[in-house]
């Protein structure tokens, strides 16, 4: 410390300079920990005011009265997505086909809902309502039409996978046949007795890919599997796949769907604007 | 002498705890979705070491059975807010700089192995480091890249007809489900390790994540 202040009389006495210089760390300790006490606490009431906005907003999601199974702000955004996917929608993208040799055989079963295992493919008749006037086809009937097979992924909603062969005809095909009166957004199809139905956004009825099926890896569909007929739709999930159809309906009022009714999404995928579009063509 | 240095700045500090809940509700809802086929496991060929499932008696114990339909509605919901807030994040981190205290360099894998060996006490001296050492730099980038795989193959599985080629792009359909799922499993081991060394660093570390501040003496 040779530039320093000139040092007093007396003696230096370097236990007092050494104590200024403690109290001075002392002080500034003091004044860091105060400093960052305060930030502390600011910053935790500010935490703890959106932790408690936070889980209050969980609460309320929680208790919001259900509509189709799930709360309705949760069944408002699986609106929104279906809305959005339907914008997006690309009529020309195809699920993913495969080689014979792919297909994963036996078939898994899953889901009878709807069934009994009584089928008199004799006497089945499909009968199409709100068409022009009511119809009742046969098997012949659809056999008739251009036979298209599809080796394709079944994908269920569950989360597991399967490649499947199915041999029918388009739905399209059918529909082309048996026209809607006027262009609809819709179709329900039921099981005998209504045991179990879905509702298809005409779109998706129409994609390319949507077979009405009769067999599947080759062989007649077992009455597990549907018989005598069912619907491959690949495009949507295993649950849209309805087993043995005995009635096909066209509607403008969106269609009741057995798991869209048990909080599952009815996510059809299609804006309004563009399904009616679509269904003009037919 | 202590001091008040600025460590975290405060969007990164919302972007940290807004994320925190949210990925807790992905995978919890993700969890309610795989119950449903949960058919995972660790293993060689028809070896199983460990299923990635519970007994049933232990889902009906954590309430997680049968809830398919409201996991797949929460999923749908809060994806949203879990995309948004980490997009968010990735481009905060790029306009103000922030990444460059984050992304690691070609130096950072020897040194995170130096910081392991020295955080597991067989190496005396860590390596000099700035606001993260290289072992953070490495998880909280490559948690960032798992985010964006977890949208990407979430997406894959949500419309796989409509970005066939993005699920094709993952092996398939399947095998997009698979790498959906191991990622979550990824979270929740990164969460393990991150909240020992939280503790392990002590109150002045974690605190500085809530008010942006850390004190340091020199």
């Amino acid at each position: 410390m040779t530039d320093g202040p000139p040092i007093p009389d007396g003696p230096p006495i370097a236990e007092e300079i050494e104590a200024a210089r403690l109290a001075a760390i002392a002080a500034n300790d003091a004044a860091v920990d105060a400093e960052v006490r305060r930030h502390t606490r600011r910053n935790f009431i500010v935490a703890g005011v959106a932790a408690a906005a936070g889980l209050g907003g969980w609460k309320w999601l929680r208790s919001r009265p259900a509509e189709g199974g799930v709360a309705w702000p949760l069944r408002r955004v699986l609106e929104v997505n279906e809305r959005i996917a339907g914008a997006l929608f690309n009529p020309n993208r195809l699920s993913p086909t495969y080689d014979l040799s792919q297909v994963m055989r036996p078939a898994r079963v899953n889901g009878g809902i709807g069934l009994t295992p009584n089928v008199d493919a004799e006497n089945w008749r499909l009968s199409i309502e709100g068409a022009a006037s009511p119809v009742a086809l046969t098997l012949d009937d659809l056999r008739a039409l251009p036979h298209r097979e599809l080796t394709t992924e079944l994908r269920c909603i569950e989360g597991w996978s399967i490649i499947v062969n199915w041999t029918g005809v388009r739905l399209a095909d059918v529909m082309a046949r048996v026209p809607p009166p006027q262009p609809v957004r819709y179709l329900s199809m039921e099981t005998p007795g209504r045991g179990y139905y879905v509702g298809l956004d005409i779109a998706s009825a129409m994609h390319p890919q949507t077979l009405l099926a009769w067999a599947i890896n080759g062989e007649p569909l077992s009455w597990q599997h549907g018989a005598p007929l069912r619907l491959a739709i690949p495009i949507k999930y295993g649950v849209k796949n309805i087993k043995r159809i005995a009635t096909i309906r066209y509607t403008n009022v969106r269609p009741a769907d057995f798991w869209g009714e048990r909080g599952y999404d009815s996510y059809c995928g299609h804006r309004r604007k563009f399904i009616l579009a679509r269904s003009a063509r037919i | 002498m202590k001091r008040l240095v600025r460590k975290h700045p405060l969007a990164i500090r919302w972007f940290h705890w807004i994320n925190f809940p949210l990925l807790a509700l992905m995978i919890w809802s993700g969890a309610l979705i795989y119950w449903a086929n949960a058919v995972y496991r660790i293993g060689i060929g028809h070896l199983t070491l460990l299923k990635m499932n519970f007994p049933q008696p232990v889902w009906k114990a954590l309430h997680m059975n049968y809830r398919l339909a409201e996991g797949m509605a929460l999923h749908f919901f809060f994806m949203w807010l879990f995309a948004v807030n980490g997009i968010a994040y990735v481009v905060y981190t790029i306009v103000s700089g922030e990444w460059r205290l984050l992304v690691p360099d070609r130096h950072s894998l020897r040194e995170a192995w130096q910081v392991t060996l020295h955080d597991l006490h067989l190496r005396k001296e860590a390596p000099p480091q700035k606001k993260y050492n290289a072992a953070q730099k490495i998880s909280y980038t490559l948690i960032i890249v798992m985010g964006l795989f977890s949208l990407l193959t979430g997406l894959a599985i949500y419309k796989p007809v409509q970005v066939n080629w993005l699920a094709a792009l993952f092996g398939g359909y399947a095998m997009a489900r698979f790498f959906h799922f191991w990622l979550t499993v990824g979270y929740v081991l990164f969460f393990v390790v991150h909240v020992a060394q939280v503790v392990k660093a002590g109150w002045n570390n974690f605190r500085a994540m809530i008010i942006g501040t850390e004190v340091v003496s020199d």
